[in-house]
């Protein structure tokens, strides 16, 4: 419903709803039938007239120094339309720059630092003559020693894998108080190291990208995140002004952070087609998107941790190792242990290293999710320690702002989190319920979370009503699956009162739709839906004031429902029959999101609750129920949430259980290539419950609709508490994820000796 | 160090090749004229004709030996409705019925199938006669993004069929060779439920 200017949700933001009639209900989505009919037109199923077919040549060595690349043969083979070698226009493009924003490669590098990396390409009538083409160019490699385990990378004597050796930069980290002090302050002290291999995104659409010039104007459909993100990448890699750019990308079949930024096969696509005057469809593999577009970095952390007797933290400290492969990408996280529990005495080091394997990306709360492993793993055995229940030690650490950051938060459901959800979950029985002393021992464990991000709040949208009473919107919003087209027409439909299926949504193109951020981040709804409702009152201001003249009523009187104005004595008129509407033919509104509330931060909360029953035999674990409690603020629609609390959660369990890039550390070579070996979770491994309950704390302050984010907190808490579960069941201790079987198994027999 | 290499080694070339010599085995049983046709030696590109039923309407097409029944009907027909996920039958996203039973485009050749009834995502699921499988698809939103959707609602058809009314174990057994990287198993879980609990009250 209306609202009026307010601060409470930023300067010049309305207030937030109280009652509303459309958001937040269980709607289906206004798309869902494009895509359960597989009508939707994803990048991968694009086909455009005289369109080309590439293939990438990798380096097929975990380091080698190309010497010379012969194309000449390739270049001849039947349908070959263009080919690309280091040597080429374009090939020089700099690529992965570092903290201060040096390159450390290139687009085509001849120095070639992982199993994989880019080579040359070739276009081709069909991909069979692309493929072929590309066994026929003759490559020469310099074969270099590689180190592919990253706690090897440091070592006196490892290969280096840059000229400058294998530090990403120094070691850096955090510190308030005094840990060591902390550490003697404390009644009992926990120090524990845990270790998370690489997981890799693999969403079920491979990145893909089809360019297409028509003179100097580049269009690129595009399968991502963020297209404003990739046509400033791919406007700046290519020297062009961001108005010849086109980035579209309607439907994106899964992302996870894997998909945010400007990926080479898109630039080698962009440059093919222009060699080649066609269009080019340049399509990864799926074992290209095991190797080359990004992972989460495998880490290994060390956390102490000390309290009192009563449960009163008095130290946190961490010392991480990560890696993101061959090139600079964040690869380990200190949020949890800053923020997460109130604590005086914290000291964080991080020390990301390189070793020849792909690189990392952002993975769906990059780093958090291993450091949750980590940290709600050592409350877990501090709880034990000091004889608490793990509930009672954190509701004994509650924050109330970030203590990294120096600011308050607008609201807090943490606490609510854990006690709600104990309650729902009957946490206290569960946990006194008697471990069985057969082969199937079943076991108990929580674990909370928290995410860091705020968002990008630069977003606009554009609503339009049009003569007949129908709407679009307009936002440059990539739907990647979250529903995200769905939650800003239902704001649309709240605010103007147009039934949804009267809305229609035009979205992520950059060269037809407004700016907004990518979708990552657990930014998407908290950034656009306020700009939706911005633009959307404006409509309705306008609306209003046609509508008062015609039926001789105050605007303040009249109400928007039904695709209806009515007013207070009860007379509806359609909107068509407004002649004002008519006589204007549409009603405009621009929206911008308001900045974020000053001096505060608005983040959300979660935490979970999971059952097991771990075979001791075999060392498989069986979730039986996962009880997931979001404080992510207002529902938008309560079944996408759901939906998406679950994705999260399925996620969480194949970090914890099943998810493994596994390299040959010997070749470097990548031997988990396709999904037989890196192993998601199925429709037999997902609990058969998984429940989630919302706490929304009425955020009056975060923003103009009350919602923070949902995607990342509802994967960060899942494995540790699937780990404190196993541990609850078995009495060890799973510091390695995946906890799979062979692992599990070998510290029961460790435990039994 | 240096040595040569013709980065053959990331070529689908000699998989591709064996699948296309494993053709003339395959295609035995369905006749000799059939049989005698895959038995001459093809050079790369050249096409044998096959006829293909799909979606009650028949196709005659030139294909090569060596194409999947998801290139043809793809890269051929223009039907994008069912989706590549791994091409090598580990991810389900392909998945389309033939002859009733579920199968895996990408590890079925063309030439494999003729003579054979073949349905795909297009000719199950129209938004103006949703079956009800798809129905229950939209109301239970047992979906993310959509890309392993056609796959899962087909997986469904091809269990429903077989197994009218599965018990909760049979349908997770029965989608489990369907990977949904969203995760939306639980949705996808109930969707199939719904649709066998509306044949049984909507259909004889």
């Amino acid at each position: 419903m209306s609202g009026e200017a307010s601060a409470g949700a930023g300067p010049g933001a309305p207030e937030p709803w109280g009652e509303t009639r459309v958001v937040g209900k269980p709607l289906p989505r206004i798309d869902a039938w494009e895509r359960v009919t597989g009508a939707a037109v994803f990048t991968r199923d694009l086909t455009l007239p005289d369109m080309l077919h590439a293939a990438v040549l990798r380096c097929p060595h975990a380091h080698a120094r190309v010497r010379r690349v012969d194309l000449a043969v390739a270049a001849r083979r039947p349908g070959v339309r263009a080919v690309l070698g280091p040597d080429g226009p374009g090939a020089a493009i700099p690529w992965y720059p570092d903290r201060e924003g040096k390159p450390t490669s290139r687009l085509l590098d001849p120095d070639c630092r992982y199993q994989g990396e880019e080579v040359a390409a070739v276009a081709a009538e069909t991909l069979a003559q692309a493929q072929e083409a590309l066994a026929a160019v003759a490559v020469e490699y310099e074969v270099l020693p590689a180190v592919t385990d990253m706690e090897r990378a440091l070592d006196a004597g490892a290969p280096a894998v840059h000229a400058r050796g294998n530090r990403q930069g120094e070691r850096f980290g955090y510190s308030r108080g005094d840990l060591e002090q902390g550490l003697a302050q404390a009644d009992a002290v926990v120090e524990l190291t845990t270790r998370s291999a690489c997981s890799v995104h693999t969403p079920m659409e491979v990145h893909c990208s089809v360019a297409h010039w028509e003179g100097h104007q580049l269009t690129v459909w595009d399968s991502t995140q963020g297209v404003f993100a990739v046509r400033a990448e791919l406007a700046a890699a290519l020297g062009l002004p961001l108005s010849s750019v086109r980035v579209v990308s309607h439907f994106v079949g899964g992302g996870f952070g894997g998909k945010l930024q400007l990926s080479k096969h898109t630039v080698l696509a962009a440059l093919l087609a222009r060699a080649a005057g066609r269009p080019v469809k340049l399509a990864l593999s799926r074992e290209e998107t095991l190797r080359c577009v990004g992972n989460r970095p495998p880490n290994r952390l060390t956390v102490r941790a000390g309290a009192r007797r009563d449960g009163t933290l008095t130290a946190l400290g961490l010392e991480a190792l990560g890696t993101g492969g061959a090139y600079p990408a964040s690869a380990t996280s200190g949020l949890l242990v800053g923020d997460l529990y109130r604590c005086a005495n914290v000291r964080t080091a991080h020390d990301n290293v390189h070793v020849n394997a792909g690189p990392g990306r952002a993975f769906r709360a990059p780093g958090v999710p291993p450091a949750a492993f980590a940290l709600e793993q050592a409350m877990d055995a501090l709880a034990e320690k000091l004889g608490l229940d793990p509930l009672e030690l954190r509701l004994a650490n509650l924050p109330t702002g970030s203590q990294t950051r120096g600011l308050p938060f607008t609201s807090t459901g943490l606490e609510r989190c854990l006690r709600e959800g104990a309650r729902a979950f009957g946490w206290r029985e569960a946990r006194a319920r008697a471990r069985d002393a057969g082969p199937l021992r079943r076991g108990v464990g929580l674990a909370a979370g928290m995410w860091g991000y705020e968002g990008d709040p630069r977003a606009t949208a554009l609503v339009t009503l049009l003569a007949d009473g129908s709407a679009t919107l307009n936002t440059g919003a990539v739907d990647i699956g979250t529903g995200t087209r769905t939650v800003l027409a239902q704001v649309v439909a709240e605010e103007l009162g147009v039934p949804l299926e009267r809305i229609a949504v035009e979205n992520a193109d950059t060269g037809t739709t407004q700016f907004s951020p990518p979708s990552g981040g657990s930014q998407t709804v908290l950034v656009n839906a306020p700009a939706v409702r911005a633009a959307a009152l404006e409509v309705r201001r306008k609306l209003l004031g046609i509508a008062a003249g015609e039926l001789h009523a105050a605007p303040g009187s009249l109400r928007l429902e039904g695709g209806a104005v009515v007013t207070a004595a009860g007379r509806r008129v359609l909107l068509k029959d407004l002649a004002g509407l008519a006589e204007r033919v549409s009603l405009v509104g621009v929206g911008e999101r308001a900045p974020h509330p000053p001096g505060k931060l608005a983040l959300p909360f979660a935490a979970h609750f999971a059952e097991v029953e771990v075979d001791v035999r075999t060392g498989q674990v069986r979730l039986l129920r996962l009880l997931a409690v979001q404080d992510s603020g207002r529902v938008m629609n309560a079944l996408t949430f759901e939906n998406q609390v679950h994705g999260g959660v399925v996620m969480g369990l194949g970090f914890g259980l099943t998810e493994e890039r596994v390299l040959d550390h010997a070749t470097g070579a990548l031997l988990s290539r396709g999904w037989h070996d890196y192993q998601l979770p199925t429709a037999l491994d997902a609990p058969a419950s998984i429940d989630w309950l919302p706490v929304d704390p009425h955020d009056r302050e975060c923003n103009s609709v009350g919602a923070k984010g949902l995607g990342e907190p509802a994967h960060i808490p899942t494995a540790a508490a699937v780990a404190n579960a196993i541990h609850h069941a078995t009495g060890v201790r799973p510091l390695e994820a995946p906890m799979t079987p062979p692992r599990l198994v070998a510290l029961l027999a460790r435990a039994r000796s | 160090m240096a040595h040569q290499d013709d980065g053959s080694g990331f070529s689908r070339r000699t998989f591709i090749g064996s699948i296309g010599v494993g053709a003339a085995g395959l295609l035995a049983p369905l006749g000799a004229g059939a049989a005698a046709q895959a038995a001459r030696e093809v050079a790369a590109g050249a096409t044998v004709a096959v006829t293909l039923q799909i979606n009650g309407q028949a196709h005659r097409l030139e294909v090569e030996p060596r194409w999947s029944l998801l290139h043809v009907l793809r890269e051929v027909l223009g039907l994008t409705g069912t989706k590549p996920g791994c091409e090598r039958g580990e991810c389900g996203a392909c998945t389309v019925l033939i002859d009733g039973a579920t199968r895996n485009a990408c590890l079925t050749l063309a030439v494999e199938v003729e003579g054979r009834e073949i349905r795909t995502i297009e000719g199950v699921a129209r938004p103006d006669q949703p079956s009800a499988v798809a129905q229950a698809f939209v109301d239970e939103d047992a979906f993310q993004c959509g890309y392993c959707t056609p796959g899962q609602v087909m997986a469904a058809e091809g269990l429903l069929a077989r197994s009218p009314h599965p018990s909760p174990e049979e349908i997770r057994a029965g989608m489990s060779g369907n990977l949904c990287r969203c995760g939306a198993y639980p949705h996808i879980l109930k969707a199939v439920e719904r649709a066998s609990a509306s044949r049984r009250g909507g259909r004889p």
